[in-house]
């Protein structure tokens, strides 16, 4: 296996003298804080021995009289009334629905002791199927947000001062409402497809004539919806069933990461991606785009081209299925090539194949439409019979509200769940609209850039203190019900409507038609808040109390899907046809992309979400100008793949080169992040970053310590095209001078080298299976003595410990994991894993237990992507635990790497000695667990991000899992395999007499998975899932398995649906050639 | 006189060795003394562990083997083991019976007797004891005491193991004395005998500056110092013995003892959680309600004060917001949901385990059927509760090595069905190559049992 195979940076590719200096180093050790206690060293100083004493004899001290105080007195406190329900120290689950901007997770929430601490994927939904998001699973921490406003406010000159009474706010509002005159009553809010929630709204519409309802996305599918009108009569996105294509094609969606709806999309995806047997069929994905995308990464055949190119595609490939238009010239030979080969397979698996585009360009989305129509996916791989409501936001209804406030046409704004001054293109100038409106009330939960321009505020509550229900897909409904008494004095926000509505009572005269598919169509609902309201609404719906009790129960309540095809018009394909041969290109062209933690910038104070490294790009805390190579060349005049020193004075240290990017006279000073298969034209920079108060110095407090300072804000940098927002645009870039230090993950845990990833290409598979494994499968035998056979007991000299009753065991399909990161968000909110902020991110000194690494293969300019969840392989033979002078880590009879930390003394020679890097070390002390609690304070800001504390405030602390130690400074950390997990499992099957109990236990990024990529469970039980998985002996490895080290965590090779040579077979290929 | 002698010393020794010898010899009387030192050290010390060692192993061997039919001091299934070598014909003979029983009936006329006399139950054979575990068992059988007397006997054995180390210590010091006075006579003899024969020596150097006692008196120092310093640092932040001052005076003596209710009627999810749970003020007014004043026997503090019942049981009141005049709760007029005025009562935790360490108490009722008395000692005849373990890891540790598990036979079909999946172990009892699998056997005393 040649070095070069699998690379994760350029200094690697060329395997350069400071990359291979950087693998030797551990640790960083060069960057350790221990620098800075003195310039000239801890030993050179001036008066080392003094200040050694010193140390010594304030430590002694410290200690004594840390040791000597008396113990402190604990209370307990018992229930004054304990609740039936409620068992302290045993978790209860309620279904619930994860809710935010449009986007909804049907969610079991593990709630303990009253308090909401983990979600979980809701098996029963049949659009999520249990599987959740990075997002879904971080905003539990939202709940405990620290800048949550915790009562109703209204503005006095800048700043708000507190309304003691919601009653006082209802009567405030009243009067002012009576003062607004005819003007009309504006309701700005994301997209909601909350049935009651919609008649809500129309029951308060209905009192103020003339009012209206404007939809926002901060990130628009408005075109979308304009080209679905105007082809299907229908202004809605459609169901899409990726699980019904057998050849995908996406022109820039990134349907596993951001497009629509990512957790149904990767469920239904990953179902044609499984492996079965010898022979097997996997769908085939042709994926076209200008920068590197999520699911671009995931694709079986990728072509990168310029932003304005997309319509040009689409069009070249309606031309080339048969359509009737004019193809394009397409200049890219490649992309040519691609567009070809994509068309043939479309229409080989006409009927199942599906092509999604990511553009908001109406044209582009008329012509896909028309494709579509094609290769027969209308009603086979896209149903109409039934919508998704995700995203109904309208651009042109945004645009004429923002030009009425500046007429001051608009005489009430009420803003819920949306933020328009920050994600709208010109958030400046809607700001000063806003001031212009008499009275302007937001609902949001925090001071945001909007509710700090508005002149009321009445926070609603978070989706876990929630009433609610959401409807996805239409006939797919899906329940919220609080998980905890709301926080602070909040009031949500249907309550609100409600109250302001009338006396009070309402009675939906006008019911919405949203329940066609159900028998009582007419919902008579009323109540005097939204909760009693919800339960009579949907009492009546369902027709009984316990019908509604058991939607509860189950989270969810869905009508028995149909699939139909809708009436397609081609009317306006000419007119879009001749729109997109008219787009403009350029030289160099910007486009704007969500990533899959941050998103729109909704949930950016989030920690979990900042600290989570972007899948593709392994930057954290940051967004930059994503250029190819050979932009860089041009932009900053270096080349890092053939300049060695030029690639390494790149990317050796954290500070990168910063560019001014323009568009439309709207600049952004960006650091530049070289990735290779970006189209070479293209910059792409990620939104939802560069949240700001508008006065600065509010900033900490109001958008929070997390979202402030991370990255730009690049939504000024969208256009408007007279019908939708345009995410990509030609721009202009310049090399600025300034430096930018990105904290970027990528090659902190190296594999060096090692094999660590085999994949084949389908074809190659089914022609022979054993191939891939079988190098591996002959040097192992060649480690062996002659005559013996079993590589596991005779491959060592140390003894072979049996493992009587379980033996723990993790198997991950390389094939199914798309590299979400649902599940690192997930192991940090179920390990209680430390935030360490951006500075100590750049110090390689993480805490993540289970990180995916991504590995770049083949063509450098366009290379193939693999992503690997590296997490501790539980090796039964485990190198660090023989080295560890305590005994701190050592093996269960279970066949896990326990990890003490009470005993670890910190040596780090454990995380020294694992081929798989996936110890962590507690440099500082992040969670506040020392014994002397001011030990953090003189670290603030200069090691310690202010994110540190955000995290060890008390409210955010009831986020911790307290089944799960907090750890302290000094010792090391690592996966466990949610041991608490384990232990709770088998505690089950012992109650219950039954072992076969814990085949359901489920490790945290298992359950989080929207894959099921990962099978976890008991290997000595032939029934489990992962001695199933194993079963597959033709993808089935271990990484490094040659050391002898026997882990417990196995993966199955990838398998690429392509006709290009790649792992193994393209190594002799290439050797052929040479 | 003296200077001559040294002189004489000097004319008579060659140079190089004069220099030579003297430190050597000191070196080697050095050497000497701390050897013997050591070795007696470590003869007592291994002594003291010795025994320490046989106990344990007897009683361990005991539970493990014989408790199943044989009580120490009673007659059981089998017969009461104590006093067995007034019954037995010969310690040959208890090898033999134990090893064989089958056999010893067959031949042994009194084997015959004893087997008839507890037909129809034939006594298992242990063919594995070796000679040394059964004479463990017979000393653990003969200097076992009944448990009733457990309780005060807790510190009731302490007492006679203080008075053995007191005597020891006295002994020792003795004996330090003597061989002291002897050291002292010998040099005295020696220097005597030196002088007798014409060798100079120099002037004895007192034993207070002497080198030898220093180093000697410095190092038995520091192992006492030590020895107390890490047993006082084990022993930081353990509360065994802590016996707050509550709120309410609780009588567990009252309630579990003498009225026998059942510890889970107020400690509920024992069964079902890590928690034992302190009950809610509700619970306590399930009886309370009726129970309006104490009756029983006095309550007497550990101090010889008296407590008034019916005085705790109008503070419980007060908590409850229940109005005993009236026999009803308080109105809930701010509309929080309980009565006015009440309040949930805030006991002192008495038993706190560090963070680190996850203990689960339905683990211990539910699957391993313990009782609470194991850890809690005899809950029912305490007044305010103390703690009654040190709670230490070593405590746990221990205990989780002796206990058995309540392993599946698939024979009978008895025991936890869980345990069906260690096929090992099912085949080594089947092999006799264990008899019984303890909670250590599947990984009770692995880390990740209870630290994660």
């Amino acid at each position: 296996m040649s070095n070069k195979k699998y690379w994760q940076s350029f200094g690697e590719l060329n395997q350069s003298d400071a990359y291979k200096q950087s693998t030797e180093n551990e640790f960083n050790e060069d960057l350790l804080p221990v620098e800075e206690l003195s310039k000239e060293g801890l030993f050179d100083g001036s008066t080392p021995r003094r200040d050694f004493l010193k140390y010594l004899g304030f430590s002694t001290a410290a200690a004594a009289i840390a040791a000597s105080c008396e113990m402190p007195v604990r209370r307990a406190v018992p229930y004054l009334q304990r609740p039936d329900n409620v068992i302290p120290g045993v978790a209860n689950y309620y279904a619930s629905t994860y809710v935010n901007g449009g986007d909804a997770i049907s969610v079991v929430v593990k709630q303990r002791d009253g308090r909401p601490i983990k979600i979980e994927g809701n098996d029963l939904s049949s659009l999520t199927k249990g599987g959740t998001s990075a997002q879904a699973q971080a905003s539990v921490l939202d709940l405990y947000d620290i800048t949550r406003l915790r009562h109703p406010l209204q503005k006095e000159g800048k700043d708000f001062k507190e309304v003691t009474s919601f009653e006082s706010f209802d009567a405030i509002i009243a009067s002012a409402m009576a003062g607004i005159g005819s003007k009309p009553v504006v309701l700005l809010t994301s997209t909601i497809h909350s049935p009651s929630t919609l008649q809500i709204i129309n029951n308060f519409l209905a009192k103020y004539p003339g009012s209206r309802h404007v939809q926002y996305d901060a990130v628009s599918y408005s075109g979308m919806l304009l080209a679905n009108e105007a082809c299907y009569g229908k202004r809605s996105l459609p169901d899409y069933h990726f699980e019904k294509a057998q050849t995908i094609v996406s022109l820039g969606a990134d349907f596993l990461g951001t497009w629509i709806s990512p957790v149904q999309f990767s469920k239904q995806y990953a179902e044609n991606r499984k492996v079965k047997g010898d022979k097997p069929s996997i769908s085939r994905h042709f994926h076209f785009e200008s920068m590197l995308s999520l699911t671009g990464s995931n694709a079986d055949d990728r072509y990168t081209h310029k932003p304005s190119e997309t319509g040009a595609i689409a069009l070249a490939l309606l031309a080339k299925l048969g359509g009737a238009v004019s193809a394009p010239s397409i200049a890219d030979a490649k992309v040519k090539e691609g567009i070809d080969k994509a068309a043939a397979e479309l229409m080989k698996t006409k009927g199942a194949s599906l092509v999604v585009c990511g553009s908001n360009d109406s044209n582009i989305q008329v012509v896909v439409n028309a494709i579509n129509e094609m290769i027969g996916a209308n009603g086979t791989t896209i149903n109409w019979s039934a919508t998704n409501n995700t995203r109904k936001g309208s651009d042109t209804d945004m645009v004429k509200l923002e030009a009425d406030m500046a007429a001051g046409n608009v005489g009430a704004l009420l803003v819920y769940d949306c933020n328009p001054v920050y994600s709208y293109a010109d958030g400046k100038k809607l700001a000063a609209s806003i001031a212009k409106v008499p009275v302007s009330i937001s609902f949001n939960g925090t001071m945001d850039e909007t509710t700090e321009q508005c002149k009321y505020v009445l926070p609603s509550h978070h989706w876990l203190e929630s009433w609610g229900d959401a409807e996805p897909v239409s006939g797919q409904f899906s329940m919220i019900q609080p998980l905890i008494n709301p926080l602070f004095k909040t009031r949500a926000f249907q309550t609100s409507l409600m109250k302001w509505t009338s006396g009070g009572n309402n009675t939906a005269a006008a019911a919405v038609d949203t329940t066609a598919k159900f028998v009582a169509p007419v919902i008579v609902a009323n109540g005097n808040d939204y909760e009693t309201y919800l339960k009579n609404y949907w009492t009546a719906k369902l027709g009984s109390s316990d019908m509604w009790d058991k939607a509860l129960q189950d989270g969810v309540v869905e009508a028995v899907p149909t699939m139909a095809a809708g009436t397609f018009n081609g009317a306006k394909l000419a007119e879009a046809a001749s729109k997109i041969a008219a787009t403009k290109s350029g030289n160099i062209e910007v486009v704007l992309y969500q990533k899959v933690s941050v998103g729109n910038g909704s949930q950016a104070n989030n920690p979990w979400l900042q600290e989570l490294p972007d899948p593709v790009s392994k930057v954290t805390w940051d967004n930059y100008a994503m250029v190819s190579p050979e932009m860089a060349k041009t932009l900053l005049g270096i080349d890092v793949v053939n300049n060695q020193r030029e690639a390494d004075a790149y990317e050796v240290t954290p500070e990168k080169p910063t560019v001014k990017v323009t568009v439309n006279g709207k600049s952004v000073e960006l650091p530049v992040l070289i990735l290779p298969g970006l189209n070479n034209a293209t910059i792409a920079v990620a939104l939802g970053y560069g949240r700001a108060s508008a006065d600065e110095n509010n900033s900490l407090d109001r958008v929070g310590r997390a979202a402030t300072g991370a990255g730009k804000n690049a939504y000024p940098l969208v256009g408007f095209d007279g019908a939708t927002f345009i995410y990509n645009a030609v721009a202009a870039a310049e090399k600025t001078g300034n430096v930018y230090p990105l904290a970027q993950t990528q090659v902190h845990g190296s594999s060096e080298g090692r094999p660590v990833i085999y994949e084949t290409s389908l074809t190659n598979f089914k022609k022979n299976p054993e191939a891939m494994l079988k190098e591996t499968h002959e040097e192992l035998s060649s480690l062996l003595a002659d005559g013996k056979t079993d590589f596991v007991k005779e491959g060592t000299i140390y003894p072979n410990y049996e493992k009587p009753g379980i033996k723990w065991g993790m198997s991950i399909d390389l094939n199914t994991c798309t590299g979400c990161s649902a599940c690192v968000v997930a192991c940090t909110a179920e390990n209680n894993v430390s935030v360490v902020g951006k500075i100590q991110v750049q110090r390689a000194h993480e805490m993540h237990w289970l990180r995916i690494d991504r590995y770049f293969t083949g063509d450098a300019k366009n290379p193939d992507v693999v992503f690997q969840p590296m997490m501790c392989q539980h090796c039964d033979n485990a190198p660090c635990e023989n080295v560890c002078p305590v005994a701190a880590t050592n093996h269960s009879s279970e066949g896990l790497n326990q990890m003490t930390y009470n005993r670890c003394i910190g040596t780090r020679y454990c995380a020294n000695n694992c081929p798989y890097k996936v110890r962590r070390f507690n440099w500082l002390d992040f969670t506040g667990a020392d014994s002397f609690k001011d030990n953090q304070e003189p670290l603030r800001g200069k090691d310690l991000d202010e994110v540190v504390f955000q995290m060890n405030d008390d409210l955010t602390r009831m986020v911790l899992n307290p089944d799960v130690t907090v750890r302290s400074r000094g010792v090391i950390e690592k996966c466990s395999f949610c041991v608490q997990r384990l232990q709770e499992s088998k505690l089950e099957a012992k109650k219950n007499q039954d072992p076969s109990m814990v085949r359901n236990v489920k490790t945290a990024c298992m359950q989080a998975c929207p894959t099921n990529a990962i099978s976890f469970g008991n290997v000595n039980d032939k029934e489990s899932e992962v001695a199933k998985a194993r079963a597959d002996k033709n993808r089935n490895f271990y990484v490094l398995e040659q050391l002898h080290v026997l882990p417990n965590v196995s993966y199955l090779a990838k398998v690429r649906n392509t006709d290009r040579n790649i792992g193994a077979e393209e190594e002799k290929h290439e050797e052929a050639h040479a | 006189m003296l200077i001559y002698c040294q002189y004489r010393a000097l004319l008579l020794l060659p140079k190089k060795d004069f220099l030579h010898t003297r430190p050597d010899n000191c070196m080697s009387r050095y050497r000497t003394i701390i050897t013997k030192a050591l070795a007696s050290l470590i003869f007592i010390l291994s002594l003291s562990l010795n025994n320490q060692l046989f106990a344990a192993d007897g009683e361990a061997l005991f539970k493990a083997n014989c408790a199943n039919c044989h009580k120490p001091d009673a007659d059981y299934t089998g017969p009461a083991l104590k006093g067995w070598s007034t019954r037995e014909p010969s310690k040959e003979w208890v090898y033999k019976w134990i090893n064989n029983p089958a056999q010893m009936i067959a031949s042994d006329a009194y084997a015959k007797q004893l087997a008839d006399k507890w037909k129809p139950t034939v006594m298992t054979a242990f063919a594995n004891l070796k000679k040394e575990e059964i004479d463990a068992i017979l000393k653990y059988v003969d200097d076992y005491a009944p448990p009733a007397a457990a309780t005060p006997a807790a510190g009731g054995e302490g007492a006679p193991e203080q008075d053995n180390s007191l005597l020891l210590g006295i002994l020792t010091l003795i004996l330090a004395v003597v061989g002291l006075i002897l050291v002292q006579v010998n040099s005295n003899l020696r220097k005597l005998s030196d002088e007798k024969e014409g060798i100079l020596r120099g002037e004895p150097v007192p034993f207070y500056r002497n080198k030898t006692y220093l180093m000697a008196g410095i190092l038995v120092l520091f192992a006492i110092g030590g020895y107390y310093t890490i047993n006082g640092a084990i022993g930081l932040g353990r509360m065994k013995d802590y016996q707050p001052v509550q709120p309410i005076y609780y009588s567990h003596k009252v309630h579990a003892g003498v009225n026998q209710i059942s510890c889970l009627y107020c400690h509920g999810s024992a069964q079902d959680s890590k928690h034992a749970g302190i009950p809610s003020v509700n619970v306590c007014m399930n009886c309370h309600m009726a129970v309006k004043e104490y009756k029983g026997d006095p309550i007497v503090r550990e101090d010889g004060s008296q407590v008034n019942g019916t005085d705790e049981i109008q503070k419980l009141y007060k908590y409850a917001g229940w109005n005993p005049a009236t026999k009803s709760y308080n109105p809930d007029e701010n509309h929080d949901g309980a009565p006015d005025g009440s309040q949930p009562i805030s006991w002192v935790k008495i038993h706190n385990l560090p963070d680190h360490v996850y203990f689960n108490h339905s683990q211990h009722i539910k699957v391993g059927k313990q009782q609470c008395q194991t850890c809690h000692g005899n809950i029912q005849e305490m007044g305010e509760v103390a703690q009654f373990s040190d709670l230490s890891m070593g405590w746990c540790v221990n205990c989780h090595r002796e206990s058995k598990v309540d392993f599946y036979n698939k024979e009978t079909g008895e025991g936890n069905k869980y345990y069906s999946i260690y096929e090992k172990f099912h085949n080594d009892i089947k092999n006799h190559k264990m008899d019984s699998v303890t909670v250590e056997n599947i990984g009770g005393t692995e880390c990740q049992k209870c630290h994660y």
